[in-house]
């Protein structure tokens, strides 16, 4: 059963303190959604969980064991979205999303393009994209991973509210499958049993369902 | 070694896609090249004489002109986080990516040789081991350059910061590559200096993946 727990986080970015002592633990099918003012150092808290920055205090426990003893095994079960896209623009949305496929199978490529309204766009290379479009096949990444933690700074950027329904039915088909997230965001996503972190006050809290 | 092969495969297929920017490059070693029998005047004896240097010297500031592509898209749009968190060891990335970089930016200006060589009067078995020393000497070059690269990722001035940090260490390739050239002409043997670029290959072909890795991972920290 994946869990994924931090203990007693800190973060330094250019000698200032951006959170300290930041503790919180998730259980299989858990979500733990981080908000605060910009700046506030959401974006810094998912680079320490995908394992981008170490923390300057503490440390990320997956399944029990600190992830650094074992970063290739930890990455492997994570899958980090951040603020950019990471797409190629002269690569068609099918090639984009072909390298990442680390299972091979590419039913599973259909079927993330089919459940992100993709699908027509297959041949099309990403410059021809809107940046919707792109934030979708960003996240379509993500979905073929077949990892059990998702890491997804701000996922919601530049969606129309078909997108958002479609990244909120994704979302948990994935936590029904026993996969647990992570998301910083503005915007309101339904996600029904997360918790919240606040990072103004680092208290984490029940939050109330459907708060936005 | 398959996601290797998948991450050459996919350098490789940007750089078609921008076919453009492999042009540029040639362009550019064919003019540097073109420009010093102009400076020099055209006496015949002094530009065979000069050839192996200019050359050179022309192929290594090409090769310079392509180094920052090798990593500053990635660093852009958020491919490199994923490259570093990838499945891929990030040493191996770098070379993958280096190979890619040998194979658009350096090899198409050995082939260009030939062409270039017509302005100096060079013989064709002076041509053959300037492609020889080039071909065993520009790996280096791609190498060296990766981690200067790499390490001047995130740097406010990057593209001038690589050449700076980039050709002293040129330095050793281009003498030994040169002096190669100058020793068959001269009637002697030039195998210890091409010995001495397959030397400086392996060393580099060791380090550079190290430091390059290194390099990449600060800057995404």
């Amino acid at each position: 059963m994946p869990v994924l727990e931090g203990r007693g986080l800190g973060c330094h970015r250019g000698g200032r303190v951006v959170f300290r002592d930041l503790s919180f633990t998730l259980g299989a099918a858990a979500a733990l959604v981080v908000t605060g003012p910009n700046g506030s150092g959401k974006s810094s808290l998912l680079k320490v969980l995908a394992g981008l920055i170490r923390p300057s205090a503490g440390a990320v426990l997956y399944e029990g064991r600190p992830t650094e003893e074992d970063r290739p095994a930890y990455h492997r079960a994570t899958a980090y979205l951040g603020h950019a896209d990471a797409l190629k623009l002269v690569l068609t949305v099918h090639e984009n999303l072909a390298f990442w496929n680390r299972t091979e199978d590419p039913a599973r490529l259909t079927q993330a393009l089919e459940s992100l309204g993709l699908a027509a766009f297959g041949d099309l290379p990403v410059r021809l994209l809107s940046a919707g479009q792109r934030r979708r096949l960003a996240l379509a990444r993500i979905l073929i991973s077949a990892a059990p933690i998702w890491i997804l700074d701000e996922p919601a950027v530049g969606l129309d509210d078909g997108a958002r329904r479609a990244l909120a039915a994704v979302i948990a088909a994935h936590r029904a499958d026993g996969g647990l997230l992570v998301l910083s965001t503005h915007q309101p996503v339904d996600l029904p049993g997360a918790q919240g972190l606040d990072l103004e006050d680092y208290a984490v809290y029940d939050l109330p369902e459907m708060v936005w | 070694m398959r996601p290797f092969f998948a991450q050459v495969g996919r350098e490789l297929k940007l750089a078609m896609r921008q076919v453009g920017d492999l042009a540029m490059v040639v362009l550019f070693f064919a003019l540097v090249a073109a420009l010093f029998p102009f400076a020099i005047g055209p006496e015949a004896n002094l530009l065979q004489r000069l050839a192996p240097g200019v050359i050179w010297v022309s192929a290594l500031l090409s090769v310079l002109l392509s180094l920052e592509r090798l990593f500053l898209a990635d660093y852009e749009d958020g491919t490199l986080e994923l490259l570093v968190t990838g499945p891929l060891p990030l040493e191996l990335v770098v070379l993958a990516k280096t190979v890619a970089h040998w194979l658009t930016a350096a090899l198409p200006l050995v082939v260009a040789v030939p062409v270039v060589s017509i302005l100096y009067n060079l013989s064709a078995e002076a041509v053959g081991w300037l492609m020889l020393g080039l071909a065993l000497g520009t790996p280096s070059l791609s190498l060296v350059g990766a981690v200067g690269a790499a390490l001047a990722l995130g740097a406010r001035r990057g593209g001038v910061l690589i050449p700076i940090i980039v050709l002293p260490l040129y330095v050793p390739a281009l003498i030994f590559g040169v002096m190669a050239s100058e020793a068959a002409l001269a009637g002697l043997s030039a195998k210890p200096y091409l010995l001495f670029l397959g030397a400086i290959f392996l060393v580099m072909l060791f380090v550079a993946p190290l430091a390059g890795a290194a390099g990449l991972r600060h800057s995404v920290e």
